[in-house]
């Protein structure tokens, strides 16, 4: 059964997912314009689209984990699900920037002055050189520093979830949720079988 | 009184304001108790039962007791007053209310000569209020007005919109409406009123302190730490609705203003 879906997760182009991925946001934007977001439209898109990011950051933080302790190799749509989650933070900021705060003036105090708004651009900013070096010719320039600089993810999903939960009024589960699904996908990559074996002498002796 | 519905129409009656949509003010709503989401209410507040319904009026009266809605329905007079609506989430609506003087339903109980405030209770019946599964408030929701600005004749206890009943999430049958503070105040679906002498807990202050004082005056110089309140979004203006300033005591500076000389209202905000 795995091995099948492995297959034929091998044969899928990975422009079907770019393209899946990506139609959510002209449809959203369309649902927005004709009455499908309600009567608050602007706020409404700016968090799907934030949401569709933040879970495109967890698809793409799983993808090591799943393959670790599912034997399910979704590697091969790891790039897209890091550029679409990019794309869907830009859309968020467009979003942000042109049609809620609008005022240009007001946009520098924001990220100054209210702390989930600099989280959220702390995350923004750390992403940027990651999608700038998602193409093959990077990966190969950069060597191992590739795989080091990659690492940021884990920042920009922490300071994302974070964004989120002190966001909203009161205490809030969905938020919650995400910030929880990053880190338990951080904590499954700690080494622990290293941890396990680093661990086994000092238990005998007890 | 006709006299007072001209008050309140008075300052704003050169730029008569225009109602938003029944739409707009039925599915865009804050009533936690039935969930966080803007539609939630809209959604899950049919489950609520408000007939019959009661309201406890207790603490420094001199007619303390249960009061039946039909009762005290029978004993007033409904007006219908226009108000702007600022959520301290920085929207606003315009909401065509029906409704009496909070002060009128106050005088039929009788408030003794040492209340100074007057603290809301907001019905809390988890098995009807899908939204209380979780501790987003310490539940019942809890809302609160010094005495003088519970007696200001800005102060309506609405029980309809539109000339209809008030619809369940916007708080039937019978609410709160404070129009010059942040909409949180305006508190829903009321079962309990009691006079005290001293400032009464109110839900977002306990939740919040630094962010949401009991005052809550709408104020477009005193930002709310996580966003500014200089400005607002009407609803209903679609995908690219302009944001307009937001004015002191929402407008209805002239009128209550006064309630107000000598404080600062950053530090009492």
């Amino acid at each position: 059964m795995r091995d099948r879906l492995n297959h034929s997760l091998r044969r899928l182009p990975t422009w079907v997912i770019y393209l899946l991925g990506a139609l959510p946001a002209p449809w959203l934007f369309y649902q927005g314009l004709t009455g499908g977001l309600g009567v608050e439209p602007i706020k409404a898109l700016e968090h799907e689209y934030g949401k569709l990011a933040l879970q495109l950051l967890v698809l793409g933080l799983a993808v090591t984990p799943l393959r670790k302790y599912v034997g399910l190799n979704l590697l091969k749509f790891r790039r897209a699900l890091g550029l679409l989650c990019f794309f869907y933070v830009c859309c968020h900021l467009a979003v942000w920037l042109v049609l809620d705060v609008q005022l240009p003036g007001q946009i520098w105090a924001d990220i100054v002055k209210r702390p989930y708004v600099t989280i959220g651009m702390a995350g923004f900013v750390l992403l940027l050189p990651l999608a700038l070096t998602s193409n093959n010719r990077s990966i190969r320039w950069l060597g191992r520093s590739w795989r080091k600089l990659h690492r940021a993810v884990y920042a920009a999903g922490l300071l994302g979830a974070l964004h989120y939960v002190i966001l909203v009024k009161g205490f809030q589960f969905e938020p919650v949720i995400y910030l929880a699904l990053i880190v338990g996908l951080l904590l499954l990559r700690l080494p622990f079988d290293r941890l396990s074996a680093f661990l086994r002498p000092l238990r005998q002796r007890a | 009184g006709l006299g007072l519905s001209a008050l309140a129409g008075g300052a704003q009656a050169e730029q008569a304001l225009e109602p938003n949509s029944w739409e707009d003010v039925t599915t865009y709503c804050n009533f936690y108790e039935f969930g966080t989401g803007k539609g939630d209410p809209a959604a899950n507040a049919h489950q609520m039962t408000t007939t019959p319904w009661s309201v406890k009026i207790d603490g420094l009266v001199d007619r303390p007791g249960d009061y039946d809605f039909q009762e005290i329905l029978s004993e007033m007079t409904l007006e219908e007053r226009i108000y702007r609506f600022r959520c301290v989430e920085a929207w606003s609506m315009v909401v065509p209310w029906t409704g009496f003087e909070l002060a009128d339903l106050l005088a039929m109980a009788g408030v003794q000569s040492n209340a100074k405030y007057v603290a809301f209770e907001t019905l809390y019946r988890p098995d009807e209020m899908p939204g209380t599964a979780y501790r987003v408030l310490d539940w019942p929701y809890r809302e609160g007005l010094r005495l003088d600005e519970a007696m200001h004749p800005l102060t309506l206890m609405a029980t309809g919109i539109f000339g209809k009943d008030l619809p369940n999430q916007n708080g039937a049958p019978l609410r709160l409406v404070v129009p010059w503070k942040y909409g949180f105040k305006s508190i829903k679906s009321i079962v309990r009123i009691t006079l005290t002498d001293q400032e009464p807990p109110t839900s977002w202050n306990m939740s919040n302190a630094r962010e949401y004082g009991f005052y809550s005056n709408v104020n477009p110089e005193v930002s709310h730490p996580r966003w500014s309140q200089a400005t607002e979004r009407r609803i209903g203006g679609g995908l690219f609705a302009k944001r307009q300033p937001t004015e002191m005591f929402n407008g209805y500076g002239d009128e209550v203003a006064s309630l107000y000389s000598g404080m600062d209202l950053a530090k009492s905000f």
